[in-house]
């Protein structure tokens, strides 16, 4: 078997190169583990480089008064006490020096007056917290890990997708994957692998996330057994641009409420009085994407169906300071000045708060040698994530993973591969080629994105999801025909239709997730039930395959100690 | 619906031409959408790099028109959609196929620039008027449209001794960085060839962060290199340190 495929062994296998999977590379590496990073992309274009606003570390350097307890509350509050606690706890403990960390390899954050690191206003964030590079701050990330990465040897695999996890009995193996520029394949051999994949809004028609957010990382761990936890939670931004057509979901940074944006509907009314008085603008997510939605369906919304938000009411200097990348984004693509007149902006499916099931500590997943952090795992964020948590998750749980991963290789034998199930999974990717008939991959993921789009977006009900049900199962027996044209050599068609099959999976998991939760918590809304549950309140839904099914149930969430009780009671 | 025609390249290292697809004009559309619209309806194993689709990722770079630029920046309504629009590979990079081309070269370049190497014993303290300049440099999205258009790669092939403007960028940062500690003049002179520039700005027209290329990164990067080789003062007192004095 290893004449027939390129094979490459390591101690440690990250999929995804990610700020996630970047931070689990490095810890790795310094724990002396030889370690392989697998990629979609080229290095450095990964989702994170979308990150606008900020990373959240209470590092108190702008309001002295923040510490890692506030941190903490907020986000437990802000996922409507669904998180597991103690991510919350050591993300929040955990994070200033992950900050600091970044930038000791050289990330230059913007400066307050007395030199320290730059911190602004986030919502559902108590204290001025995200720490930023005006609204570029996850490209100064991924280009610090990854100048990190190279400077210590890291090897990566670019433009490479992996279709399958290996397993030798109960544990992880390796993985089978194939270069997307040849479209040869490639055998990985590995004592632990680590998915850093981020999410799957791709699976949805209006979104800010690019091709590679296919789910691929929770499909693969699905499909090898690993359990999956809380795929209802889908976070819609409330913020996305909605004109040109061609730019419809492209983000438009939380920084610009962050930095004192408002809005307004077509009546000029600033909406947010009615719907949160005390937050305003810098109400959650949640909040504010079903608000805008409201006064969108109610009559209210703006010419292109959205709302306006405004910033032009600062200096224009300082708008095009601090939001360099909003003032040219709506300049080049919609003709708009923004330090002179408002954005128009709608909701966009932006993250998934579900994924991977994870302990806390080691983020080692349901299976033996599985790790999973960032996007691609469950826990921290609840049923709705804080702007700004999401790239501190990144460098706090990619750490922990790549320490947790280089242990489990240092005290585990060499795996074997198996050649039985190495062959299906190359017979599994180059089916498409082989069918005479069978339709393109191209219409059944259009058909999946609008299913997502309007039967599982932010206000869902019985009826809708029953519907997206059938649809998905439809979907799925199109999709298993499918054919591709043409050549192995780069083809976008033939990588779709393998995409597809991961996009399918999650979307099922989120809508049987959706069905499941008969309340409305956080990122989930349900129409026929608006109101919290307290029972739904203290469990979380877990998903697992079994046979060719999905088997749903729950789990009690865990329960929080005493002392951590009493802080979020203190601080109310 | 008004309609626009797209001549993009088709084909691999053993040869391509362009081919036409006509393509339906929707408001703001750009490049990069029409490349989608052509892959999901007429041709689907058209090969195509994106992934932000916002100019933040610096993945979807080619010659629109004979012009180096970012497709998914590129407003239909910019380019005169009376005339076929041209859409071709970047031509300093071997061909892959279609619009995709093989840029490794730049990441082996990359790797042989000294990382950063703070000051010992600092606190940490930085001013923003100070970071300001090597922020500058790292707004760098790595679309390699310099390169593509720098005639000492693209009509002279200096690949072999010269890391052309994108490293030019990326050396400049690290050598502003207030807190850097590491001198990389020498190899910015010797490994990276900086004499071969001969500050024509083509780099700098076709950024599309805007990042004054050769005013900022190059001609400073030249003075210090000047500064230390064949300044005979300078030269004199490096003689002396080597010496024995300090
Ligand atoms: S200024 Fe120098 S680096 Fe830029 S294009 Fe001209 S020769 Fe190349
Ligand atoms: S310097 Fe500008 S043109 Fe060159 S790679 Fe960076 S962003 Fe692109
Ligand atoms: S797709 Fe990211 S820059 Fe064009």
């Amino acid at each position: 078997m290893n004449e027939k495929y390129e094979t490459h062994e390591h101690d440690v296998l990250i999929i995804g190169a990610g700020g996630a999977g970047l931070r689990a590379a490095v810890e790795a590496l310094n724990q002396g583990a030889s370690v392989g990073v697998v990629c979609k992309s080229l290095l450095g274009k990964a989702h994170t480089v979308m990150a606008e606003g900020g990373i959240a570390a209470a590092m108190a350097n702008v309001d002295a008064g923040d510490n890692w307890r506030t941190h903490f509350c907020d986000t437990m509050r802000g996922g409507k006490f669904l998180n597991n606690w103690r991510m919350a706890q050591l993300h929040a403990q955990e994070a200033p020096d992950r900050v600091r960390e970044l930038e000791q390899w050289g990330a230059l954050f913007d400066r307050t007056e007395s030199g320290d690191i730059m911190q602004r206003a986030f919502g559902g964030h108590s204290f001025k917290r995200l720490c930023h590079v005006g609204d570029r701050t996850g490209l100064e990330m991924i280009r610090t890990l990854q100048d990190r990465g190279v400077s210590m040897g890291i090897d990566v695999y670019m433009e490479c997708t992996v279709t399958r996890l290996l397993k030798d009995g109960d544990r992880i193996a390796g993985a089978f994957g194939y270069w997307r520029e040849q479209g040869r394949f490639v055998l990985f051999k590995a004592k632990s692998i680590v998915i850093a994949t981020g999410g799957i809004g791709k699976a949805w028609k209006i979104t800010s996330n690019s091709w590679e957010y296919t789910g691929d990382g929770m499909a693969l761990a699905y499909e090898a057994g690993a359990e999956l936890m809380d795929m209802e939670f889908v976070q819609f931004h409330p913020t996305g641009m909605v004109w040109p057509p061609g730019v419809q979901g492209i983000l438009v940074t939380e920084a610009v409420r962050g930095e004192g944006g408002i809005l307004r509907n077509r009546l000029g009314e600033r909406f947010m009085e009615k719907y949160d008085p005390k937050k305003m603008e810098l109400s959650t997510r949640d909040v504010v994407a079903r608000s805008i939605y409201t006064e969108v369906r109610e009559g209210r919304g703006t010419e292109h169906g959205g709302a306006y938000l405004d910033i032009s009411h600062k200096p224009a200097d300082y708008v095009k300071r601090k939001l360099p990348g909003m003032y040219h984004q709506f300049k080049e693509l919609a003709d708009v000045d923004i330090t002179s007149g408002p954005m128009e902006v709608g909701p966009t499916c932006h993250y998934v708060m579900g994924g991977i099931r994870v302990d806390a500590e080691s983020t080692q997943a349901s299976i033996p040698g599985l790790f999973a952090a960032g996007e691609a795992a469950a826990g921290l964020h609840g049923a709705n994530r804080l702007g700004g948590n999401s790239l501190s998750d990144l460098l706090v749980f990619g750490r922990r993973a790549g320490a947790a991963a280089a242990k489990h290789a240092k005290e585990t034998a060499t795996p074997t591969l198996d050649a039985a199930q190495v062959e299906e999974a190359a017979r599994e990717i180059l089916a498409p080629f082989e069918r005479r008939d069978g339709e393109g991959p191209y219409e059944i993921h259009r058909e999946l994105e609008n299913t997502l789009q309007s039967l599982v977006g932010i206000y869902r009900n019985e009826e809708d999801l029953n519907r997206a049900l059938t649809e998905i199962e439809r979907l799925n027996e199109r999709a298993s025909r499918v054919r591709v044209e043409g050549s192995r050599l780069f083809n976008p068609g033939w990588h779709l239709a393998r995409d597809l099959k991961s996009m399918l999976t999650v979307a099922e998991c989120v809508t049987r997730c959706a069905l499941a939760r008969k309340e409305s918590r956080g990122a989930h809304s349900r129409l026929d039930f608006p109101e919290y549950d307290a029972a739904w309140g203290k469990k979380n839904n877990i998903i697992v395959r079994d046979g060719a099914g999905m088997t749903l149930r729950q789990i009690p969430v865990r329960e929080m100690p005493e002392e951590l009780q009493q802080l979020l009671a203190d601080q109310k | 619906m008004a309609e626009a025609v797209l001549a993009v390249f088709r084909g691999t290292r053993e040869g391509g031409t362009p081919v036409d697809y006509r393509v339906p004009i929707a408001p703001g559309m750009v490049v990069l959408d029409a490349l989608h619209y052509i892959q999901g309806h007429l041709a689907p194993d058209l090969a195509v790099r994106w992934n932000c689709k916002a100019g933040r990722c610096g993945s979807c770079s080619a010659e629109v028109n004979g012009r180096p630029r970012l497709t998914c920046k590129t407003r239909l309504d910019s380019l005169p959609t009376d005339k076929t629009i041209t859409v071709a590979p970047m031509k300093t990079f071997p061909l892959i196929k279609d619009l995709v081309t093989d840029v490794s070269w730049n990441y082996q370049v990359n790797k042989k620039i000294p990382a950063f190497s703070p000051r010992p014993g600092t606190d940490w303290k930085m001013s923003q008027a100070d970071v300001d300049r090597a922020q500058e440099f790292r707004k760098c999205i790595e679309c390699f449209l310099c390169q593509d258009v720098c005639h000492v790669l693209r009509d002279h092939q200096k690949q072999e001794h010269y890391a052309g403007p994108r490293f030019f960028v990326r050396v400049a940062g690290l050598e502003m960085h207030p807190l850097d500690n590491l001198s990389r003049i020498k190899s910015i002179k010797d490994q990276m060839g900086i004499g071969f520039c001969n500050i024509t700005k083509c780099c700098t027209e076709v950024c599309p962060e805007s990042i004054h290329i050769t005013d900022n990164a190059i001609i400073p990067l030249k003075e210090r290199v000047v500064d230390q080789f064949y300044d005979p003062l300078v030269w004199i007192a490096r003689k002396f340190r080597r010496s024995g004095g300090t």
